[in-house]
């Protein structure tokens, strides 16, 4: 499903260069639920903005389905998250004046179009049909991130990168989030990957990698 | 279909989200369109009144005056000076000159005209029979005179409508008796008024016999001792001739007047449609003049569109982050913004029409000034608004587009 090879990362900051990511080398199979640990400004963020097609590496290639999409054009990159790739965000990131069935319609807008049966079964999916009307200042941070979740699912994507799903909610919310992911992943046969500090969230996952300054330390089974 | 419906609908949202702002950035669109539309529609108002106005003196009439050619605008004022053109100068374009139905010269003095305590300087015009039929006057009521009571030198007179009230007010003026210099004249009728603001409208003449006139005021002859006239005033029966007839009266009179070869002409002629083409050419002027004036505003309208889309981009560059996330490709981001700014303009363009029509209609019926709101006034104001917002969007959404979707992701 996934492959990184020798990916680095380089951002120019002015007149020096600041190295993210120093060689990585990666294989997440289809199906995999993997989870990404490391200290702030270990650079996993960079790296699920590579894998998630957002961002482009400066050396290495990367494959997507068997297809390097490393060095592909903006709006061919466009197209692979439309189609291939569903985003969950810390904060959520949902559209403040849209009604939560409206934000989960916007996951399928550039996908080929808007099904509002499909956008419905999403809501219901993540237990918020009762909620398709209310907007996100309506909801709770559980309920939001939900609806996220029910936004990056519903045009059916292979791959869902989530970048710190819990890190705005609190306990109990968090586990909400994470029963759901691991469920949805769980009958839905999707790639799964999430960046967390949370090491009883990672135990969650099959496999945790663990990242340290551009680098892959080590992995761990489940 | 659903390619421009998505758009419009997100285009519509942000809208609603966004009332006030909205508002204050089509206001100047709509401010712009409003001045176009309400500028024009009195521009075309005036040139309308002025077509009508030498509609009703009948578009194919021809004036000769006295003097070397003044030009239009001074034929009526300062014409009458000089003494060249004279009665039988009219009878000979009436008998060798053809395409002419009438001929009316006639002569024109200011009088002190005295009704009961009423006294007033009138402008009062000695005439032919022929001068109502010519000049397209019609009678109210009572009757002008005949050509009997031409030649008998009849003292009757037929008042213009603004003469009539100014001297008799309500009362019944026919019969009456007025002092008119030397003599006096009794009222046989009263002309319709033709309204108009041209100078020297009938409304406020007196018209009497050419011989009653000749009287009391004493008419000036030539030094062949023919009687001199102010103006001759004929028409012509077909107005595809008015060029041939304009020429035949032109050479019959130079040789009456025994102007040598090297002479300038001491008359000259003006006919009706020279003067509606001349009059409509500068109202156009006028109308683009002020419909520029208008469009100035209409681009400040759009430079504020700009600048608030501008604004707009900035503080939704997290949605732009969301929606390249979920798969936006640039041309979707360009479109979506484009729309937006299209659909502002439009909006205001709409209310722009609605608030000009709304004015010149205001205008009109108060009286100040006629309009006419045309179609293609309101077509040309709309499209040049959506343009506007095309225009002006255009950078703004090309902005967006170009967003970098992580940086964008990450701003507050």
């Amino acid at each position: 499903m996934i492959q990184l090879q020798d990916i680095t990362k380089v951002y120019p900051m002015g007149k020096r260069e600041l190295t993210v990511l120093r060689g990585v080398n990666l294989h997440i199979k289809q199906g995999e639920l993997v989870a990404i640990m490391g200290p702030s400004g270990s650079g996993k963020s960079t790296m699920l903005n590579l894998m998630g097609c957002l961002d482009t590496p400066t050396s290495g290639s990367y494959y997507l389905e068997e297809r390097e999409v490393s060095r592909l054009s903006n709006g061919e990159l466009a197209q692979i998250r439309a189609q291939k790739i569903g985003f969950v965000f810390q904060t959520f990131n949902l559209l403040p004046h849209l009604p939560a069935l409206a934000n989960v319609e916007l996951g399928m807008r550039y996908a080929g179009g808007v099904d509002r049966t499909k956008a419905l079964e999403a809501l219901h999916r993540v237990g918020l049909s009762d909620r398709a009307n209310h907007r996100p200042t309506e909801l709770s941070g559980g309920e939001q991130q939900r609806v996220a979740i029910a936004r990056a699912l519903v045009k059916d994507p292979p791959l869902v990168l989530a970048d710190e799903p819990t890190g705005n909610l609190d306990s109990h919310s968090g586990e909400e989030v994470i029963s759901i992911l691991t469920s949805l992943h769980a009958e839905q046969g999707i790639t799964l990957i999430l960046i967390t500090h949370d090491a009883n969230i990672a135990h969650h996952c099959q496999r945790i990698i663990h990242i340290k300054d551009g680098q892959v330390e080590r992995e761990e089974r489940v | 279909m659903k390619k421009w419906f998505e758009p419009l609908a997100s285009a519509w949202v942000s809208v609603a989200t966004h009332k006030l702002r909205s508002f204050l950035t089509i206001l100047g669109i709509v401010i712009g369109v409003a001045a176009v539309i309400t500028l024009m529609s009195v521009g075309r108002g005036a040139s309308a009144e002025i077509l009508a106005n030498i509609e009703s003196m009948g578009s194919n009439l021809i004036t000769i005056s006295p003097g070397a050619s003044i030009g239009f605008g001074g034929v009526r004022g300062a014409g009458g000076s000089a003494t060249t053109l004279t009665i039988e100068d009219a009878e000979a374009i009436a008998e060798q000159v053809d395409y002419i139905s009438a001929v009316a010269p006639f002569y024109s003095s200011n009088l002190q005209v005295v009704v009961g305590s009423e006294n007033t300087n009138s402008s009062v015009i000695g005439v032919t029979p022929d001068y109502m039929p010519v000049n397209n006057l019609e009678i109210a009521y009572g009757s002008f005179f005949t050509e009997y009571d031409y030649q008998r030198g009849a003292k009757v007179a037929v008042l213009g409508s603004n003469v009539k009230e100014e001297l008799f007010g309500d009362a019944e003026p026919i019969g009456q008796q007025m002092r008119m210099g030397s003599i006096i004249v009794r009222v046989i009728g009263v002309l319709e008024s033709k309204g108009g603001m041209m100078r020297g409208s009938s409304d406020d003449a007196i018209y009497i016999p050419l011989t009653a006139m000749q009287q009391t005021v004493a008419q000036p002859r030539t030094a062949q001792g023919e009687r001199v006239v102010s103006y001759v005033t004929l028409t012509v029966s077909d107005e595809e001739q008015t060029e041939y007839v304009i020429a035949e009266i032109t050479s019959l009179l130079r040789s009456r007047h025994q102007l040598g070869a090297l002479d300038n002409d001491d008359f000259s002629i003006t006919s009706m449609e020279e003067i509606a083409s001349t009059l409509s050419e500068a109202s156009a002027t006028l109308t683009l003049l002020l419909g520029a004036i208008a469009a100035i505003s209409l681009l400040v309208g759009g430079i504020g569109v700009m600048n608030i889309m501008l604004v707009s981009v900035l503080e939704r560059t997290r949605e732009i982050g969301i929606r390249k996330a979920l798969g936006a490709r640039e041309r979707d981001i360009w479109i979506q913004f484009l729309v937006e700014a299209a659909f502002l303009t439009l909006a205001g363009g709409i209310i722009g029409v609605i608030v000009g029509w709304g004015v010149s209609y205001l205008v009109s019926s108060m009286g100040l000034m006629p309009t006419v709101v045309s179609a293609d006034i309101v077509i040309l104001a709309v499209s040049v608004s959506v343009g506007i917002g095309l225009f002006f969007g255009f950078y703004p959404a090309w902005n967006a587009s170009r967003l970098n979707p992580i940086e964008a992701l990450r701003s507050e």
